[in-house]
């Protein structure tokens, strides 16, 4: 098993009621299988799909893409925010 | 010719001549000399000195001498601040710091683009204006605070705000471009015309305690708010800070980043935040930066084959794209989502509520004389106890306690209702309204029971009188059609919610 620890900003933190979380992924898995298991995990998210960045270890990283993850990689969630 | 014909005619003339000037004083042709001292010493006919062609004078020198002392900035770095020249898109909480601190820094030339008013409820972050400007128009309002602190620099007001008409030759007339804005369809607009006419575009964004920083549209591989967001966000994913709130530092603090990154892009010192998205969560302390990729290609904006160009961008339809009007910080439009004769006014609910057969108003009308002495005693008691039911045995004198005969039900956020509410008012958050089913029908139980029997025969048949409100009158109807489906088929709204309360009934209610 490997650990990541996941960020959720703005909007999506109000969604999933937390501003951090860690999960627990089979070794091996991609970024592809942790946010399956984020819109799983917390399906109120989904409202924001196809309309936020998504990064792995400060990097954007699109959510059609794929990469291995490895224990200790920290992923963001960031919806984009309008006021001012 | 008209005017802004003349302006765009004059500022190239300008600029060509201070190109000359540039070229003649790099040749050596011309020998530097000191310019008019504003201090009112008359200046020598052989200056003393040589600037080596900054061009800034000595009082220039002396008012921004800490950062041209500043290694890494300078003399050359403050003289192109001193001829750049900035656009602000909004007056608001982003633009009163980035205004302020660009007109103090010395920007040569601020341009200040609102459309709306000063309001008491925008001063709270939108520090540029005072008191005394309510009412007054933020552009103009904007441009006297950033005169008052540095005189001798140019602002220019733009009071017709941003639209898609005035967009590209706007962002012609500036270096530089602060997104200030307070709404997707803006931000879209502001980025489809840097994108167009080629200027960086220096965004931030704030709501509640969240801020979100970067650069678009900048050199050549810079992507553009598209890029990053190609497709526009849900209309309810869009806070507007008059529904979710905004801690008024938080946009303190990215609009002072907005305009130190357009003090780095005008003077070229630093490494600006092209290609780094920062992103702050103030309530945990977060400061959080995420490398971003270089533009898209196939960007309809900035890509190989723009659709959305300085000619095609006046007809794009921004409203359709994003779903959502530009009039953010406005007021929702009141809705009609049920029948007339479901809803009542503000009127009629006091009419019913204090002076009708219903509710503890009735006992209280015994104890304490007169309608607005009665709603003032209220208002106290419910700031006591605001999370309990009135409890007409704590007033003095009162000997009466008992449960009122109908519910006032009220279905605004928390944060709102803690504000202000009708007293004895059960509080059912729209947003989670299912959860609070059991207490309405439990309400409505205890309100029948204490109407009793003699006055309205079976409770089933004729239940007590249910009250909907919310701030404006739009969730009270949507709860009200909610009651309905969950076998609740009797309750009514009040048109205009509680603003319409303070409007109609008592102005003393507070408004927010």
């Amino acid at each position: 098993m490997l650990e990541v620890r996941v960020l959720f900003f703005a909007r999506s933190r109000e969604l999933a009621g937390t501003n951090e979380t860690t999960v627990s992924l089979e070794d091996g898995s991609s970024t592809k299988t942790l946010l399956l298991l984020l819109f799983q995990q917390y399906p109120q998210l989904e409202e924001l799909r196809g309309n936020f960045v998504f990064s792995l270890n400060h990097e954007y990283l699109g959510t059609d893409e794929e990469q291995q993850l490895k224990a200790g990689d920290e992923v963001a969630v960031i919806p984009p925010i309008s006021g001012g | 010719m008209s005017a802004e014909d003349e302006l765009t005619r004059l500022r190239a003339q300008n600029a060509q001549l201070q190109r000359e000037l540039d070229r003649l004083r790099g040749s050596g042709a011309l020998q530097q000399s000191a310019p008019d001292a504003a201090n009112g010493a008359a200046a020598t006919a052989t200056p003393s000195w040589d600037g080596l062609q900054h061009g800034l004078n000595k009082e220039q020198i002396a008012r921004y001498s800490r950062q041209i002392v500043l290694h890494s900035f300078g003399v050359q770095a403050q003289a192109k601040l001193c001829r750049g020249s900035v656009l602000i898109v909004g007056a608001g909480g982003l633009g009163s710091p980035a205004a302020l601190y660009l007109a103090a820094a010395g920007v040569g030339r601020l341009g200040i683009v609102d459309k709306d008013s000063v309001e008491l409820s925008n001063i709270h972050r939108q520090i540029i204006h005072r008191e005394a400007d309510v009412g007054v128009h933020k552009a103009v309002s904007a441009a006297q605070s950033c005169r008052a602190l540095n005189s001798s620099i140019q602002v220019e007001v733009h009071c017709e705000g941003f639209t898609p008409a005035n967009a590209v030759q706007l962002v012609r007339q500036y270096d530089v471009v602060v997104d200030a804005s307070d709404n997707a369809p803006t931000r879209y607009l502001i980025s489809d015309a840097c994108c167009a006419v080629g200027r960086p575009l220096v965004s931030g964004a704030a709501i509640g305690t969240d801020g979100q920083l970067t650069v678009y549209c900048h050199g050549a591989d810079g992507p553009c708010y598209r890029c990053l967001f190609p497709e526009a966000p849900a209309a309810g994913n869009c806070a507007r800070c008059v529904d979710a709130g905004v801690l008024g530092v938080v946009p303190g603090v990215i609009g002072t980043l907005q305009a130190l990154e357009a003090v780095k892009l005008l003077s070229g010192i630093g490494e600006p935040m092209s290609r780094r998205l920062l992103v702050i969560d103030c309530a945990a302390g977060r400061f959080h930066s995420v490398k971003l990729r270089a533009k898209s290609a196939s960007c309809v904006s900035c890509g190989t084959s723009p659709a959305i160009t300085a000619a095609s961008l006046p007809s794009y339809d921004y409203a359709a794209f994003t779903g959502q009007a530009a009039a953010n910080d406005a007021a929702p439009k009141p809705l009609q989502l049920i029948a007339r004769e479901d809803r009542i006014t503000p009127a009629e609910l006091q009419q019913r509520w204090v002076a009708g057969p219903c509710c503890t108003a009735r006992h209280w009308q015994g104890c304490v004389r007169g309608r607005a002495s009665v709603l003032r005693y209220l208002y106290k008691l419910a700031a006591e106890c605001p999370s309990s039911l009135p409890a007409p045995a704590r007033l003095p004198g009162c000997r009466i306690a008992s449960q009122p005969d109908c519910v006032v039900l009220d279905v605004r956020p928390a944060e709102q209702f803690n504000i202000c509410h009708l007293p004895g008012a059960l509080h059912a958050p729209f947003k989670h309204f299912d959860r609070h089913l059991d207490q309405v029908k439990g309400r409505l139980a205890a309100a029948a029971a204490a109407a009793g029997p003699a006055t309205s025969g079976s409770s089933q048949d004729d239940p007590p009188p249910l009250y909907v409100v919310c701030r404006r009158g739009n969730d009270s109807q949507r709860a009200v059609a909610r009651l309905r489906e969950l076998g609740i088929r009797h309750g009514v709204d009040v048109v205009g919610g509680m603003e319409g309360w303070a409007a109609e009934v008592d102005p003393s209610f507070p408004t927010y």
